[in-house]
């Protein structure tokens, strides 16, 4: 198996409304970026993933085949992933498994939701046969597992308020992220409307118009440019279905299985010591405690008293998305591609105002669904 | 791509195609053909290293419709797990790759399409761009009449020639105990046919079809475990073309000469040629962009024209052309898959005997 390293990332600016960009514009924003990093054009790239979630938001079949042109794809192989909330990740670890394969040399990895084109509100509550008509957008379905995290943990109530704040303060620091609230505080959180019963509305990530791209190559390309590079060490994806008997929906089985087969691949034993920055997928500010133990980063039940004691900030010992994270800009297809992306700009010392200090191995995370799909890669500075 | 291992079709299972599938769900109409290939390939679910599949939300008319389907695969313990929304031959795709790592040695590849469900010639113009293209409202039968017409217009096809496709692909569909429609035509009373959408008769387009596949890819040895006589993947490529009608000769289709060059199509005698050309002017196209001569036998299984699940109508082709390898009745086939309008996207696999 060849190594494999991120050698460009872009990102599109994200905005509630890009109505200045069309969906081409949009994409052509984060790759030329992204290109532009790599110091590359679209002629050297071999192949293209393209990833998105689900085609109704912007009401266009298999988007990919529109976007050809715009991604210089003619000629190209072009492969379109779906995986829904995980698809960004899954994207990139296509474009990874292209390149550990020997397939090609330079494969161009693409994420992005145009949400403004839609009503996401409705996309996210899908009406199927024999089942109750429960689904209230995203957060109707995750309210009740944060009920029950709050409940068997003994979590204090303020935890959500305070990751909260803290993504929002560190999106400040971010010229990229959509959110940049800049009189941000714990009274404006606790005081903002409920909306989905614990969730507040400014614990709830926003509908954001935007993109990623990722430029990957192999080790001998990789090796011959002049700037950093951030190394592959290992992917992982996991699946369980949406609904079985005994599913731990808040600590899913699926999730720590995929934790556990990534700090395999990647040699690593003991993540809260040898991780120095992750970037999760957390749309709803409870979701950082719940993902810090799922991913084995705390005991089970006690994620929350890393939160407590700010182990999640940025000077932190673990910071927990200093680019805002998905509360603060949240494309939903390219959300997990971002927390990939920032996990590579991290290590490749390239992350600007929301760097963390000597960052050299760097987690990213991304999940879908009903919590039933992971996918994640672990970047570092150096080849395992 | 040649894959850096040697990876085989050892199981192929598929539901019989029908024009509505009325009392079963999508994970109902999947179980047992995941359930069929399984146990063809004397593999239980638990030793399945990768699971791959492809299928479209606007098909279903529901966000993602792939996530429900997952509960077909039984996924419980969690699995290694991804989804194209794409033809299953794109996933397929993905498998091999993923294959080709060398760290899982089998793969179960499964798509779904329950074209039934809306109105695909309007659906699938939803695929065009979205500006200056889909706002016209062309559907996907009146954007292939116009690939057909410049296709006559060129003079490298006539109607007769047409019918002729379409009276085979009938004829061939006889044999096939999952194909939707079959019978006994004459390209002559073909031809007394009214247009449908001119230049193409009714006979010159896919039925509207729900159905399911799936199949069991594994490497070297366990493949050999799993088949007496598995179905090697020699090569398999796809490529893309530019979305806009403007910019491209309609009348070729120059990413599947370029798959087929990868896959090295060229590079023995094609017995067998399962071609995704759900119309029949289309398969004249694809035989040129492949180099078929006259005595490749052209989709036995009656192809696309005689049953086209949405999403799944190129897996079968793939399925279909295994299978002629795994029954012993061919020693190399070409299988392809189309996405897009006008084939704007292909994909072309190359599959063979052990020699």
């Amino acid at each position: 198996m060849r190594h494999c390293a991120v050698i460009g990332v872009g990102q599109s600016r994200h905005a509630a409304r890009r109505d200045d960009v069309s969906l081409a514009g949009l994409v052509r924003e984060a790759v030329d970026r992204a290109l532009s990093d790599a110091a590359l054009t679209l002629e050297d790239i071999d192949a293209v993933v393209l990833g998105k979630a689900p085609d109704m938001f912007e009401g266009v079949m298999m988007p990919e085949l529109y976007l050809a042109d715009c991604l210089g794809a003619g000629g190209k192989p072009l492969l379109r992933v779906h995986t829904a909330g995980s698809v960004g990740g899954s994207t990139a670890i296509m474009a990874v498994n292209l390149i550990r394969a020997g397939i090609h040399a330079r494969v161009l990895a693409v994420a992005f939701e145009k949400q403004s084109e839609s009503d996401a509100m409705w996309a996210l509550s899908p009406k199927y046969p024999f089942q109750p008509p429960l689904l209230a957008g995203a957060g109707g379905y995750f309210a009740p597992l944060v009920r029950a995290y709050i409940r068997r943990s003994g979590a204090p109530p303020d935890i959500g308020v305070r990751v909260a704040v803290k993504d929002r303060k560190h999106a400040l620091l971010n010229p990229y992220a959509h959110l940049h609230l800049r009189d941000i505080s714990t009274e404006a959180v606790a005081n903002s409307a409920m909306i989905w019963d614990p969730l507040r509305y400014l614990e709830t990530c926003p509908s954001s118009d935007g993109a990623c791209a990722m430029v990957l190559t192999n080790d001998e390309a990789a090796r011959r440019v002049p700037g950093p590079v951030a190394w592959v060490r290992a992917t992982s994806m996991r699946s369980e279905p949406t609904m079985f008997a005994g599913r731990d929906q808040v600590n899913p089985q699926a999730g720590r299985d995929c934790a556990a087969a990534l700090y395999k691949l990647a040699g690593i034993t003991s993540p809260r010591r040898e991780v120095d920055v992750a970037e999760l997928y957390v749309p709803f500010s409870w979701f950082e405690p719940m993902w810090l133990e799922n991913l084995g980063f705390a005991e089970r039940d006690e994620g929350w008293r890393m939160t407590a004691d700010g182990a999640t900030e940025l000077g932190g010992s673990l910071p927990v998305n200093p680019s805002g994270g998905v509360l603060s800009t949240n494309p939903i297809g390219a959300s997990g591609m971002l927390r990939f992306a920032e996990a590579a700009l991290q290590v490749r010392g390239l992350a600007g105002a929301h760097q963390v200090d000597g960052a050299k191995v760097a987690l990213g995370h991304a999940y879908g669904g009903g919590s039933q799909f992971f996918s994640m890669w672990i970047v570092a500075r150096q080849q395992l | 791509m040649m894959a850096a291992r040697e990876v085989a079709i050892v199981a192929f299972a598929q539901s019989p195609s029908v024009r509505r599938e009325w009392a079963r769900d999508d994970v109902e109409l999947l179980l047992p053909v995941i359930q069929d290939a399984l146990s063809q390939a004397g593999v239980r679910k638990e030793e399945i290293g990768f699971t791959a599949s492809g299928s479209s939300d606007f098909v279903t008319g529901l966000p993602f419709s792939f996530v429900l389907a997952l509960d077909a695969v039984g996924a419980c313990p969690a699995i290694e797990e991804t989804h194209v929304e794409m033809d299953g031959a794109w996933a397929l795709y993905e498998a091999c790759v993923r294959l080709s790592l060398g760290d899982v040695d089998t793969a179960l590849v499964y798509a779904f399409g329950r074209s039934s469900l809306g109105e695909p010639r309007d659906v699938l113009g939803m695929q065009l761009d979205p500006y200056y293209v889909a706002p016209l409202a062309p559907d996907a039968i009146s954007l292939a009449a116009l690939q057909a017409r410049a296709l006559l217009d060129s003079g490298r096809a006539t109607e007769r020639a047409l019918a002729e496709v379409a009276a085979r692909s009938r004829r061939n569909a006889r044999s096939n105990p999952n194909a939707q429609l079959s019978g006994d035509m004459v390209p002559e009373t073909l031809l007394e046919a009214p247009y449908f959408i001119a230049p193409l008769r009714r006979h010159d387009c896919p039925p509207i079809s729900d159905g399911a596949v799936a199949m069991v890819l594994a490497v070297g040895d366990k493949a050999r475990a799993a088949s007496s006589r598995p179905a090697w993947i020699r090569g398999v490529d796809h490529r893309i073309e530019p979305h806009g009608l403007g910019m491209r000769d309609l009348t070729r289709s120059p990413s599947t000469a370029l798959a087929a060059a990868n896959a090295g199509v060229a590079q023995g005698k094609v017995d067998v040629a399962e071609l995704h050309a759900p119309f029949t002017h289309q398969e004249l196209i694809l035989r040129e962009a492949l180099g078929l001569d006259g005595d490749v036998d052209i989709n036995p299984s009656g192809g696309a024209l005689a049953a086209n699940p949405l999403m799944s109508a190129g897996l079968i082709r793939i399925g279909e052309a295994a299978l002629r390898i795994m029954n012993g009745s061919a020693h190399r086939a070409v299988a392809h898959a189309t996405s897009g309008p006008c084939l704007q996207q292909n994909l072309v696999c190359v599959l063979e005997a052990d020699s």
